[in-house]
């Protein structure tokens, strides 16, 4: 099917929300948007990061999630105490895929649940002696750990538990750090304002831990990466590259990061930034207290890692910007093999992406790589400083929506008629029973994974195997085939 | 009133966030940009103006400020 125009678009968007009422119309149609180029801002265009609508289906997470889920939660070497309720903790437990090493229980404890189980009696009475209570059992259990931090949950905010006082009364105890995170779950629109929170709490009782202690030897050639959280190994691939240019990676936050890289962070020479929504708060923090200057980059795909290499080598002196050049030089046949072979089973499809974070627009160049075209795409959680940044990457006249709800996703895509739609678990089974090849991108559908050279090769294959598939042309009911496909069968 | 955060942006430039706004917009004019007064009144991009007190010397960037939208 060809492309819709500019128009088509439009008119599209106008007939979606037109089973809306009113007001809930108005509302949803500041966030559809058809992208156009030449807009510099994204404000004009679309509104982004605004209270989702009740009555309609949204995938939007809470500030636990930001927070627990997202930024603290990979901290392998940390324990994190879900703080309220069980099911916070129990039902969001190693769903991510952040990849560490380390023998889960003893030194790392990224898959584990740590929960305070509120009763009723907590609630009544306060939760403050059970939690100072748990801080002593796990000191006592997990003697390995390397700090605590507490991650509120609802019930938390709303009873005025004082966990920071806590968490200072056993960080006395037990010498070790006690991260106290306010990111209960009703804060916020969305899991950005958690993200924003984990942040502000690791300026506040991590990251000058250790501004007094020259004993860290440093290199010219220092950097962190920051923002990514390691998913199905991304955060390996993506440092292999890196150290081959002559960079030495001291930090990940957080994908297997650890409390001791994020202390050492400040000494860096360049932080890395990869997902830009949830981390660069910090980022910008770091530049103003230390110094440490900050670059965006894309490691999906061949284009734009080669595009992001030279970006992050033009930060450093000739040794490095050779040691890029190197990089690419060497990993060019490989990366051609993989377009050689599946370009041809690829080109010209058509994805619709919706997705949270970065990937929305840093996917989009692998897409591309591949001879593939982005169709439509949109954030559950961004603010406009991502829309600014997904309009140049998005062609003209293609869909943009922010916060999409489940019926506008639906009526898009039997409009648009993508390829593939590359969404999360919730929507995933809809659209597969649609009989529309669908990738599970939040978790790289329990592959991966797909950044640097290694993850794009792996991107092509689960990209191909999932389009090609030939179950998707036996996903009619018979009896909804038509007369002479049946009459065929007869004959047969 | 404000808090912003005027940074140098990869050009050189100087860019203007506003973290609660996400705003983030290049400074095409500064009132006062010399070594012995930095500040005043700054032109965005996007037609907006904000006010900060000038400061003394030119600061060492990023700095974060509060600024009047004016």
């Amino acid at each position: 099917m060809t492309n819709l125009t500019r128009e088509e678009t439009e008119a599209l968007i106008q007939e979606v929300v037109a089973v809306y009422p009113e007001k809930l119309k108005k509302d949803r149609l500041k966030h559809l948007a058809v992208n156009d180029q030449e807009v510099e801002q994204s404000k004009k265009c679309i509104t982004s990061n605004r209270k989702s609508a009740p009555g309609v289906m949204t995938i939007r997470g809470c500030a636990y999630a930001g927070s627990k889920g997202v930024v603290w939660g990979p901290i392998k070497d940390m324990i994190h105490i879900s703080h309220g309720p069980v099911g916070c903790g129990q039902y969001s437990r190693a769903g991510r895929r952040n990849y560490y090493v380390g023998t889960t229980g003893v030194n790392t404890f990224g898959t584990m649940n740590f929960t305070s189980d509120f009763q009723e009696k907590d609630i009544v009475f306060g939760g403050d002696k059970k939690l100072a209570k748990i801080m002593n059992e796990i000191e006592e259990l997990f003697p390995l750990n390397k700090g605590i931090t507490v991650q509120s949950e609802c019930p938390i905010g709303l009873i005025g538990d004082d966990i920071e006082a806590v968490s200072k009364k056993a960080n006395a105890e037990i010498g070790k750090p006690v991260v106290p995170v306010r990111c209960e779950g009703f804060r916020g629109v969305s899991q950005s304002l958690g993200h924003h929170i984990a942040n502000d709490a690791v300026r506040d009782w991590v990251l000058g831990n250790r501004d007094n202690d020259d004993s860290f030897e440093s290199t010219p050639y220092d950097v962190s990466i920051i923002g990514d959280y390691n998913i199905g190994g991304d955060a390996w691939s993506s440092r292999t590259l890196l150290e081959e240019m002559g960079l030495r990676v001291v930090a990940q936050w957080s994908g297997d990061g650890t409390l001791s890289e994020m202390e050492l962070t400040p000494k860096v020479k360049l932080n890395l930034l990869h997902c830009y929504r949830s981390m660069n708060y910090i980022s910008r923090h770091m530049e103003e207290k230390y110094g440490i200057p900050w670059v965006e980059y894309n490691f999906f795909g061949p284009t734009k890692i080669a595009e992001s290499l030279r970006k992050i080598a033009s930060f450093f002196d000739d040794t490095i910007k050779e040691g890029a050049e190197r990089v690419i030089q060497h990993y060019q046949s490989e990366y051609e093999a993989v377009i050689a072979k599946y370009r041809p089973r690829l080109e010209g499809k058509r994805v619709m992406l919706y997705v949270g974070g970065l990937r929305p627009r840093h996917v989009i160049g692998a897409y591309e790589d591949l001879g593939m075209e982005v169709v439509g795409t949109g954030y559950e959680f961004a603010h406009n400083d991502d829309y600014d940044r997904t309009i140049k990457e998005m062609g003209n006249a293609t869909l943009l929506y922010d916060d999409v709800t489940g019926h506008e996703f639906e009526e898009f895509v039997k409009r648009v008629k993508p390829d593939l739609i590359g969404s999360g678990i919730k929507e995933k089974y809809i659209f597969q029973k649609m009989g529309i090849p669908f990738r599970q991108m939040h978790s790289w559908d329990y592959s991966g994974p797909y950044h640097g050279y290694d993850g794009f090769a792996i991107f092509a294959r689960d990209m191909d195997m999932t389009l090609n598939n030939p179950c998707w042309g036996k996903l009619k009911a018979p009896w909804k085939k038509s007369e002479d496909s049946s009459s065929e069968a007869a004959t047969a | 009133m404000a808090n912003i955060m005027i940074r140098k942006g990869e050009t050189g430039d100087l860019v203007f966030y506003l973290p609660k706004k996400d705003l983030e917009e290049a400074i095409l004019s500064l009132e006062f940009n010399s070594p012995e007064r930095w500040g005043g009144e700054l032109k965005l991009a996007d037609g907006q103006s904000y006010y900060i007190e000038p400061l003394d010397a030119e600061p060492k960037l990023p700095i974060s400020l509060r600024a009047k939208r004016m």
